[in-house]
């Protein structure tokens, strides 16, 4: 699975995008946040309130209860700024 | 017609590509958007970063939601990335329509939705450091609205 960051959910990661191997345990995005937040401080950190955290499966804006799957790419960004 | 570039544009270029074209444009709703300053003149730079292939996606469906919503003849969206100083143009919302009210209205909708639907975050940079802009409740009601 292809994870991507952006704004300031990249800068507290400290990445701006990476894979991994998803396991039988992750089926939702809500499940995946768990397993980052377990990584280290960065990601605890980054993911702490998540009323200001948003997420894109397949570039698709998504709610966090979203199924997902080892081929599907990921990204974790704050509410959007345009305009 | 979706455009997300570094690059600036020419705002009387475009218009008048589009309507060279196309003879039965009344009217044109345009909004151009801009790097403000600031009230104490602190703003020196804003860095927008974006999602790209999501963004020309989400552009491209909302384009042609508003197409479907009103009676466009044409409809432009420009949005720039990258770094921009005060007073440079950041977006181009340009729809033409054989009357007024349809070119409006969409323009408006259109640029409602930007604020807070496509895949955007804009950094300030000014004298106290570097920080991102937030969501405004304003821009949230805004974009509800339709």
């Amino acid at each position: 699975m292809h994870i991507k960051y952006f704004s300031w959910v990249k800068d507290q990661i400290g990445i701006e995008s990476e894979s991994i191997t998803i396991n039988e345990n992750i089926n939702s995005i809500n499940e995946l946040i768990i397993f980052l937040k377990n990584k280290n401080e960065k990601y605890s950190k980054a993911f702490e309130d998540l009323s200001v955290i948003r997420c894109a499966v397949n570039m698709e804006v998504s709610n966090l209860d979203k199924k997902i799957s080892d081929n599907d790419e990921i990204a974790f960004f704050p509410p959007m700024t345009g305009g | 017609m979706i455009k997300v570039q570094k690059d600036d544009f020419n705002v009387n270029q475009e218009i008048k590509d589009i309507s060279s074209v196309n003879k039965n444009i009344g009217g044109i709703g345009l909004f151009i958007g801009k790097v403000r300053e600031g009230n104490n003149s602190e703003l020196k730079s804003m860095t927008l970063e974006h999602y790209p292939i999501m963004t020309e996606k989400q552009l491209e469906n909302i384009n042609n939601e508003a197409k479907v919503r009103w009676n466009l003849v044409d409809s432009l969206i420009i949005h720039r990335y990258g770094k921009l100083y005060p007073g440079d143009q950041i977006v181009l919302v340009a729809t033409f329509s054989k009357h007024r009210a349809d070119a409006l209205e969409s323009c408006e909708f259109l640029i409602d939705w930007l604020k807070t639907k496509a895949p955007f975050w804009k950094l300030e940079e000014s004298n106290k450091g570097k920080v991102w802009v937030e969501e405004k409740r304003s821009d949230l009601e805004a974009a509800n609205k339709w």
